[in-house]
Order: C-alpha cells, then sequence, then structure tokens
C-alpha cells in the first residue's frame, strides 16, 4: 500500500481569502483637493477600454506618408526667421539655345568668310545662326548654295526677279542665269560677334 | 487595320555630306569605311557606274580617275548628329516611332484618315527642307510591305518618292509585286533567294502567294512570317523602345600593321574603354568579355593568325578599370609575336541590367561603390570636355595604330571649330 507521508502543517489553503486585486497596488499620498478627481479617472478606466493605437498608423513613420518631394528650381532653405523676399520672383537662369533657336532640329551654325555683307553688321569671322525651317521671303538675309559654294546674302524676289543682294559696293548682285542654279540653304536669324 | 509608314534617307552618309558641301551635289560621291577601306555609301551617279556595296576603294582607282570620283572618309560624326535632328523631325509626324537604323524609321499611322501620299510627302518636305536630307517614305499594312513600298518609291520615279500600297487594288498590287525581285524583300538574303529560287519563287508575288506551310517546313516561321506580313497581315509589331543591347562590340582595323603587344595593349584598352561607356550609358554591366587579334586575310603571303578568348568575370561589373583588366589578361595569353596584326576588338557579353545584378558572396560593396562613382565622374568629365579627356594611360599616348582617315570632312555640326563656311 503507499504511504503517504506528511511534511508540513498548517500554512494558507489553496482559494481561500479574499479574491486578489486585478493588478498589484500602491499606497500613495495625494492633495485633499485632488482626491475626488483621481478617483473618478481611476473608476472610468476600469468600465471603459484603453484608448489604442491601430497597427497600421504604428507602421507608418509619419515622414514616409508624405509624398516624395521634389526639387525646387531654386529656393532659400527655410529658416525660423524672415523668409527671403526674393523667393517669389524666382526664375530659370537664361538658357541660350531657348532664347536663340526656334527649331532646334532645323538650326546650324555657319562661320563667315569675307566682307560681302558688311553693311548688314556682318562681318568676316562672325557666326551666322541659320534656321532651315523658316520659309525665306523678301528682304530676309539668307545662306544660299550657287555654283557649289555658301553664300549670305540679302534676298530679292520682286516681280519675277529673283536675285541674291550683296551689302557692300565691292561685291555685285548674283542674278540667276540660266542653267545656273540656287538653293536657298536657310534663314540667317542671328549674328554672333565676338567683341 | 494597321498602316505603317518606312521612312528612309537616300545614300544617307553621302547626302549628310552633302549639305554642307554643295559641291558634291550631281557628281558622283563614296563614302569609305574606316581605315578608307571599302565603298559603305554610293550617290546615284556611283551607283549607276557599276560600283557594288562594299567594293574595295583600290579596287575602283581606274573608275575613280576615269570618272572623277570623289572619295570621303566616312564622318561619323555628322551622319550621327544629322540621324538625331532627321529622327526627331520625323518623330512629330506620328505618336509611334521606331528608330531602326541610322537612316530609317518607321512610323506607325494607324486611324490617320487622311490621304497618306500627300502625308508622306509634307514628311518628305519636311524633312529636307529642316534638315537638308532627302527621303523616300514607303506605306503598307505590314512593317515587310513597308519596306518594300520604300524601295518601289525609292527606284521608281512615277512614284515620285513615295509609295503608299495600300492606294492599289489587288491586281494592281500583284502586279506590281510580280515585277520586283524576291531579294528585295526585307529578309531575304542571298542563300534565302537561292533556296527560293530551286522552289520556283523569283518574285515577291510568287512568295506572297506561296504554301506558307511549305515555306514553315522548308526554312523557319520568321519566313513564314514574312509570307504573312507580304499578304497584308501585320506579324511585327513596332519597336519603340530599342531593346538593351546583349553584345556590344568596339573593333577597329589599324591605320598599318601591328606587331608588337604594347600597341595591341593600347588599342584593345581603348576599345574596351569606348566598350565600357556604351555599356554604363545603357546602364547594364557584362558577365565576360570577349578580346580577339587577327592578321589580314587579304595579304595572303603573311602568315595568318587570328584568336580570339572569351574571359568570364567573376561578378558582372561596367568598370573600365576591371574590364580592361580582363581584357589585356586575354590579349596575352592569345598573342604571338612575329605576325603584322591588322584588327583587333573587345566584345562585352552576358549582359544585364545593373539594377539586377547580383554579387558573388565575396563583393566588396564598398569598393564596388566608389568605382560606380569614379566610373560616373570619367564619363562625366569626357562628356564635358570632349571624348577622351581622360583616359587610362594604358590606351596610349602616341596611338601609331589608329584609323586612317585621309580625307574626312569637318564636323560641321559637333564642334565649334569646324563650322562650315559661307562666303
Amino acid at each position: 500500500m503507499l504511504t503517504m507521508k506528511q511534511e508540513k502543517w498548517g500554512g494558507p489553503r489553496p482559494g481561500a481569502g479574499r479574491k486578489p486585486a486585478s493588478e498589484p497596488t500602491v499606497t500613495i499620498r495625494v492633495p485633499v483637493s485632488h482626491k475626488e478627481t483621481l478617483v473618478a479617472l481611476v473608476q472610468r478606466m476600469k468600465t471603459s477600454p484603453p484608448v489604442r493605437i491601430p497597427d497600421w498608423l504604428e507602421m507608418l513613420p509619419l515622414a514616409e506618408q508624405t509624398p516624395p518631394r521634389t526639387i525646387p528650381l531654386m529656393s532659400h532653405s527655410v529658416r525660423a526667421g524672415f523668409p527671403s523676399p526674393a523667393d517669389d520672383y524666382v526664375e530659370k537662369r537664361i538658357d541660350l539655345n531657348e532664347e536663340l533657336i526656334q527649331h532646334r532640329e532645323a538650326t546650324f551654325f555657319l562661320r563667315v568668310r569675307g566682307h560681302s555683307m558688311v553693311g548688314a553688321g556682318i562681318d568676316d569671322g562672325d557666326e551666322l545662326i541659320v534656321d532651315r525651317a523658316i520659309k525665306p521671303e523678301h528682304g530676309r538675309i539668307v545662306v544660299a548654295a550657287v555654283d557649289g559654294e555658301l553664300t549670305v546674302k540679302r534676298f530679292y524676289q520682286r516681280g519675277g526677279a529673283v536675285k541674291l543682294v550683296a551689302e557692300s559696293p565691292e561685291f555685285p548682285d548674283i542674278e540667276l542665269k540660266d542653267g545656273q542654279e540656287m538653293v536657298i540653304w536657310g534663314v540667317v536669324t542671328k549674328i554672333i560677334k565676338s567683341v | 487595320m494597321t498602316t505603317f509608314a518606312l521612312i528612309d534617307g537616300n545614300n544617307f552618309y553621302v547626302s549628310c555630306e552633302r549639305v554642307f558641301n554643295p559641291k558634291l551635289e550631281g557628281k558622283p560621291v563614296v563614302v569609305l569605311s574606316n581605315n578608307d577601306g571599302c565603298a559603305v555609301a554610293r550617290s546615284l551617279e556611283v551607283k549607276a557606274l557599276g560600283v557594288k556595296m562594299g567594293t574595295p576603294w583600290f579596287q575602283m582607282q581606274d573608275l575613280a580617275r576615269k570618272h572623277g570620283i570623289i572619295a570621303l572618309s566616312s564622318n561619323y560624326t555628322l551622319y550621327a548628329d544629322l540621324s538625331n535632328r532627321m529622327m526627331s523631325v520625323l518623330g512629330t509626324f506620328s505618336p509611334h516611332q521606331e528608330v531602326y537604323s541610322i537612316d530609317e524609321c518607321f512610323l506607325a499611322l494607324d486611324g490617320f484618315n487622311i490621304d497618306l501620299t500627300a502625308y508622306g510627302q509634307v514628311i518628305r518636305q519636311r524633312v529636307h527642307r529642316w534638315t537638308g536630307i532627302p527621303v523616300c517614305v514607303g506605306i503598307g499594312p505590314s512593317k515587310t510591305l513597308a519596306k518594300l513600298a520604300n524601295h518601289i518609291a525609292k527606284k521608281r520615279p512615277e512614284w515620285k518618292s513615295v509609295c503608299d500600297l495600300g492606294t492599289l487594288s489587288e491586281q494592281d498590287l500583284n502586279t506590281l509585286l510580280d515585277s520586283i525581285e524576291v531579294g528585295e524583300v526585307w529578309g531575304v538574303g542571298s542563300r534565302i533567294r537561292e533556296k527560293l529560287a530551286t522552289l520556283q519563287i523569283h518574285t515577291v508575288l510568287a512568295l506572297k502567294q506561296a504554301d506558307s506551310g511549305l515555306i514553315r517546313r522548308q526554312f523557319s516561321v520568321v519566313m513564314e512570317r514574312t509570307v504573312m506580313e507580304l499578304r497584308g497581315i501585320s506579324c511585327l509589331a513596332l519597336e519603340e523602345v530599342a531593346p538593351a543591347k546583349q553584345q556590344i562590340m568596339c573593333s577597329r582595323s589599324f591605320g598599318a600593321p601591328v606587331m608588337l603587344l604594347t600597341e595591341l595593349r593600347e588599342a584593345v584598352t581603348s576599345y574596351a574603354t569606348r566598350a565600357a561607356e556604351k555599356l554604363r550609358r545603357q546602364s547594364s554591366v557584362a558577365g565576360a568579355v570577349h578580346v580577339f587579334i587577327s592578321t589580314s586575310p587579304f595579304r595572303e603571303k603573311n602568315p595568318q593568325y587570328s584568336q580570339g578568348l572569351t574571359i568570364p568575370l567573376p561578378d558582372a561589373t561596367s568598370d573600365t578599370l576591371k574590364l580592361v583588366k580582363a581584357v589585356l589578361w586575354g590579349l596575352k595569353h592569345i598573342y604571338r609575336p612575329g605576325y603584322r596584326y591588322v584588327k583587333a576588338g573587345v566584345m562585352l557579353m552576358d549582359i544585364a541590367p545593373a539594377a539586377t545584378q547580383q554579387n558573388s558572396l565575396f563583393a566588396d560593396e564598398v569598393a564596388e561603390e566608389s568605382t560606380v562613382q569614379l566610373m560616373q565622374t570619367m564619363d562625366m568629365i569626357n562628356r564635358k570636355m570632349g571624348k577622351d579627356s581622360i583616359f587610362l594611360a594604358s590606351a596610349g599616348i602616341r596611338k601609331h595604330w589608329q584609323m586612317k582617315r585621309g580625307n574626312k570632312s569637318p564636323s560641321y555640326t559637333t564642334n565649334w571649330d569646324e563650322l562650315a563656311e559661307v562666303r
């Protein structure tokens, strides 16, 4: 037969006594005037559930909720204090390609040799901006291919007569003779000079 | 219904030269390949003299003297700039464009409810007016037919440089196709043409009406697709974004034969440098490099040797230093003294986008990052200050081996010091 040996006598009986509080408690001292408020607060926390932060909010730190930032063309970093009064007037820097070229694909640079157009302010060594997309009209300065040479002259087209007019007394006009071919290569839009 | 247009520059390189040198107008002109070797472009006048594409210059000397043929070294800088201008003008004529080569591009004209022949004329005049390059326009319901239409526009003056096959009745179209030799069809090379001849297929019409199953069995699905395309069923779509190159090759013939390893080292270093630049421009990395050297097969009396070697890289890279190191290692292994080498080349292989690159276990990522920065800096300096502003010293400074380009025109549009002159 199995014998049991009693090792200990007395002590607490399990399950006996007052029901334990939900969590351990401490005794604190509070000012008398606040006692009612604090008691009411504790009561309310017992009856209503605590405020919970939803999971998704915790997942996303604030910084990542903002859309990706684009870098402004130019601006001051804003310091605490007075912002720059120039900020509203910021504009892109001038781009000569945009200002001087109307048709990108059709625009070429050529260099002038000789003095046939000095009267029009075109000197030896100047660079010309030539736009092939512009229609040559009477009075415009054009580059033309005459007898296998590129030449810059003023385009004259009146009453069926077509000629290229030099702007220097030393150079005769070029009038189209029979069998001679002239192709207008492009229209001069700007002259670049070194000074 | 699909509609494609193929626009193609006439004798493109010659036309580029003529834009800035009107003297060449109406004269017989050829443009020679690198090292002034063979004809790579011929003006109409030269074609009329019976000079074939690829004829070596020394073989046309007599003809050239007799007819005053003007031979020019190729000026790819100029051709590339005018090509970009032309493509950009053409791009304004359709929302969908495929740049197919330096001088031709496809446009999708689906749903353009207008007179396409007139539209083609507008395209032609605009490109000619704006860039100086004369072009022909071919229009058809498939890319293959558009290309064939372009051929017709070019060869048959009655079409006035614009040919829309859609304007023809089925019967007229067939009559036209019957008059064209089958070798003119896109994708039909000389070997396929010979084989088609054994099947009694000599004209485009015969190929169009051939049994497509037979064509597939005798040739391939690719040829079967060509038959379908000839029937007006579009099988090839527009490729608007050029696929990243799977292989990048940089090889040249030398100006004079080279015997020394040191000179070969210089040459392959600069080829590898150039290839690596291209690789980085398409944001890719290479997993292997191939280097080769060869003597001239045309100098039959000299001892012949040609050899290549592929070197796999531990980590795919676009780093010029690593690629050059691998190439030089390979060169040392294939080089044999005593031969007169006339050509060397470097090919980058196993190309993948840099973004999906997989590093090996032992890759040093910090060092990796700094070489990426070094390469970016190098590319930037060379872009800003001009080609080869900085380069590896092993590319050599004197470059005896460099190409001959005896009669190259100035870089009219890309170098401020070489602008065309006007009187």
